[in-house]
């Protein structure tokens, strides 16, 4: 599904990424942990198409498609979806608003017919009682004056309603108490099938015990350092990533 | 090569029309204000036509627009080979108005016929109140716009000879807006002079549209006033709605003294016009009285829009709020300045202010500045300013839930103005606002749904 070669980019002249490889498949969860600073987000909104970020190498593929030939909204219709570490306010665009004209977008690059009022606002309502959004959220500007775990949780409603391929969940865990995190968890575990695959850029260990990964990368300084399964996890919890810079020889 | 011109002094080329044509303004109009023509030209003789140096107006410059105009006055109505009440037909469904129609600055006898207004509501031509309703002319014209302290009122002054006379008696409720249609329709450039008064009485309810246009694409200048008294406990909405096409010059003037406990609204959607220059001054001149004020402009190409505004506190207790925002696009310019005025005994007020702008280019230009002067200590005053971009962070989040950038920047500019739409009360009202707005903003010919009124841009 999505195919990473070695990719650089850098943001404000310094180089942050300096040779990603990468391959995720249909089916699977990927989680990338690292130290702060190593790049995890950089990476994450890379691939989203923030054009802060400027790609000087590499390639990358979402299902056989060069991704750096699409714009951010192309690559969102093409379906890749970014749950955003600190999600933006927009005062005066309100949430129907703004997820129906996300949706009827969606459907018009799929060839598909626009939503009817009543159709969406049915839609709206099965994939809030799935993740289990307060429904006064919906009733608001985008994000405006929501907390932590209700940006977070709205994410997770906007990946519902969006139905993305690939869901790149970037720090979704920063943030939330325990029952707000069981709630974003259930959502994303919800959503997840043999067709769409999860990327979980994640520093804590935390959320893998709610959404359990496939693989377990290790981003340092620009590059993935180490690869394995679920249990790379633990061990980054027990020892730190001080572990990982002694086996680089650092 | 020279060329030599024989450029004749702005001021004193309209002194000469003035003087050449003196007998046609003046005429059927009562002589104390005729007598109040002379003095007016004299103070813009002493004032000048306002420019860069001119401390009210240093964001607009009109110097260049007199100097180069040499457009027709009409000191007579037009006639029309048409009924402007045909070709004007503003049916937003549901829409229900009391339509009063202004053609040139003359109020349309043709047009405004058999019109039945609630009981005791006069609606008419400035110059037949003049003469049939002398006793509140002679209480109220010329009372708060001074000719001697600006220069536009005096203009207005020296040349006024119609516009429309509104008079809503006490404890009168008119529920359906009254839409106060200016239409500028013309064969050559012409040159407009308007004068309007309302008076709302005590306990009075009304809402009251001006709306702007034009239905030719030749050059005007429209220099519109009007004085507006607010009786005590009077509720008043007053909704401007100016679109014109670029080649005008819309200078209006609006000038409001508030009774005891009135309320008021003021909301200005400046759409099209090349230059536009509104001086507003609303006087609390009763406790407890309060004023929510607000402006939206949407400019691009040349465009320019000024807003000036003063309000004055006159009496304890009373409340001022103000917002204005504008969005300016390609090598538009735009002014606001916010004067309050705090008198010394008019404890306990409460005035605010907030002017936020967007730039679309780099070459737009934004000017604003507020202007506090508050002459006693138990007051709460406060101002904000700010010029900015589209935020990028918001148009990303947009774009990255598959909005295309265009639609995401759209989504962004109608909710910068949308704070001020919400102001408009009038639930019809605001949907049509909404609408031309986002038409507007969309670069679509912002005319009401099925209105036959063909805006040129």
């Amino acid at each position: 599904m999505l195919v990473i070669k070695d990719l650089y980019a850098k943001v404000e002249g310094k180089d942050i990424l300096k040779g990603i490889n990468l391959t995720v498949n249909a089916g699977e969860v990927h989680a990338i942990m690292g130290p702060n600073g190593s790049g995890k987000s950089t990476l994450a909104n890379v691939l989203a198409g923030h054009t802060n970020f400027e790609v000087t190498h590499g390639t990358v593929t979402f299902n056989g498609k060069d991704l750096f030939e699409m714009s951010a909204d192309v690559r969102a219709k093409e379906g890749l979806f970014l749950s955003f570490q600190y999600p933006v306010e927009i005062p005066g665009v309100s949430m129907v608003n703004f997820l129906k004209t996300a949706v009827n977008e969606h459907r018009k690059y799929h060839n598909q017919k626009e939503l009817s009022a009543g159709d969406f606002l049915k839609l709206m309502r099965e994939k809030k009682a799935m993740v289990q959004i307060d429904s006064q959220l919906t009733n608001r500007s985008v994000n405006e004056g929501f907390s932590g775990g209700e940006k977070k949780k709205n994410e997770i409603f906007q990946m519902a309603m969006l139905e993305p391929k690939l869901a790149i969940l970037d720090e979704t865990d920063s943030g939330l108490d325990i029952d707000a995190l069981r709630i974003v968890s259930n959502g994303v575990n919800m959503l997840k099938n043999k067709d769409n695959a999860t990327i979980l850029v994640t520093h804590y260990q935390r959320l893998l015990d709610y959404i359990v990964p496939d693989f377990v990368h290790v981003l340092y300084e620009g590059r993935i350092v180490k690869s394995a399964g679920k249990e790379l996890a633990f061990e980054l919890e027990e020892k730190g990533y001080d572990w990982i810079k002694k086996e680089l020889g650092e | 090569m020279a060329e030599v011109l024989d450029k004749i002094p702005t001021i004193q080329r309209i002194s000469e029309i003035h003087r050449d044509n003196l007998s046609k303004i003046s005429d059927g109009i009562p002589a104390w204000i005729n007598n109040l023509r002379r003095p007016a030209l004299e103070a813009l003789k002493r004032m000048g036509i306002p420019g860069f140096r001119t401390e009210n107006y240093k964001y607009t410059d009109l110097t260049r627009l007199f100097e180069n105009e040499n457009f027709r006055r009409s000191f007579k109505p037009d006639v029309f080979d048409v009924n402007l009440s045909e070709v004007f037909n503003c049916d937003v469904p549901e829409f229900d108005t009391h339509l009063i129609l202004v053609a040139n600055g003359w109020y349309d006898e043709t047009g405004n016929q058999h019109k039945s207004y609630p009981k005791g509501v006069i609606i008419k031509s400035m110059r037949k109140a003049m003469v049939e309703n002398s006793e509140l002319i002679e209480k109220y014209y010329g009372k708060l716009a001074d000719a001697e302290a600006d220069p536009l009122t005096a203009l207005n002054t020296a040349f006024a000879q119609d516009g429309v006379f509104i008079y809503i008696p006490d404890n009168v409720h008119v529920t359906k807006p009254l839409q106060l249609i200016n239409i500028l329709r013309s064969e050559d450039d012409l040159y407009v002079t308007q004068r309007n008064l309302v008076i709302a009485g005590r306990n009075s309810q009304a809402k009251i549209m001006f709306c702007d246009h034009t239905l030719m694409p030749q050059q005007f200048i429209n220099n519109n006033l009007t004085e507006f008294e607010i009786g005590e406990d009077a509720v008043i909405d007053i909704y401007s709605i100016q679109n014109q096409h670029n080649k005008t010059a819309n200078l209006t003037g609006l000038y409001i003294r508030q009774q005891r406990g009135s309320q008021l609204v003021t909301n200005a959607i400046s759409l099209h016009g090349g230059i536009i220059r509104n001086n507003l001054k609303v006087m609390l001149d009763g406790d407890h009285a309060s004023a929510r004020i607000c402006g939206l402009a949407l400019s691009d190409k040349n465009q320019h829009v000024d807003n000036f505004t003063f309000i004055e506190h006159l009496k304890p207790n009373c409340q001022s709020n103000q917002l204005y925002k504008n969005i300016l696009d390609d090598s538009s310019t735009g002014g606001f300045t916010g004067r309050i005025h705090v008198a010394p005994h008019a404890v306990k007020t409460q005035a605010y202010q907030r002017n936020n702008n967007v730039l679309l280019t780099n070459a737009a230009r934004m000017s604003t500045k507020p202007q506090l002067v508050i002459d006693n200590d138990d007051v709460k005053c406060s101002h904000g300013a700010t010029v900015g971009r589209i935020n990028d962070e918001a148009l990303f989040y947009l774009q990255a839930r598959g909005i295309n950038e265009k639609e995401a920047r759209l989504m962004l500019m109608f909710a910068f103005a949308h704070e001020v739409l919400a102001e408009v009360k009038v639930e019809k009202l605001r949907d049509v606002i909404d609408r031309l707005v986002n038409k507007r903003l969309r670069g679509e010919v912002s005319k009401c749904h099925s209105c036959a009124l063909e805006c040129i841009r």
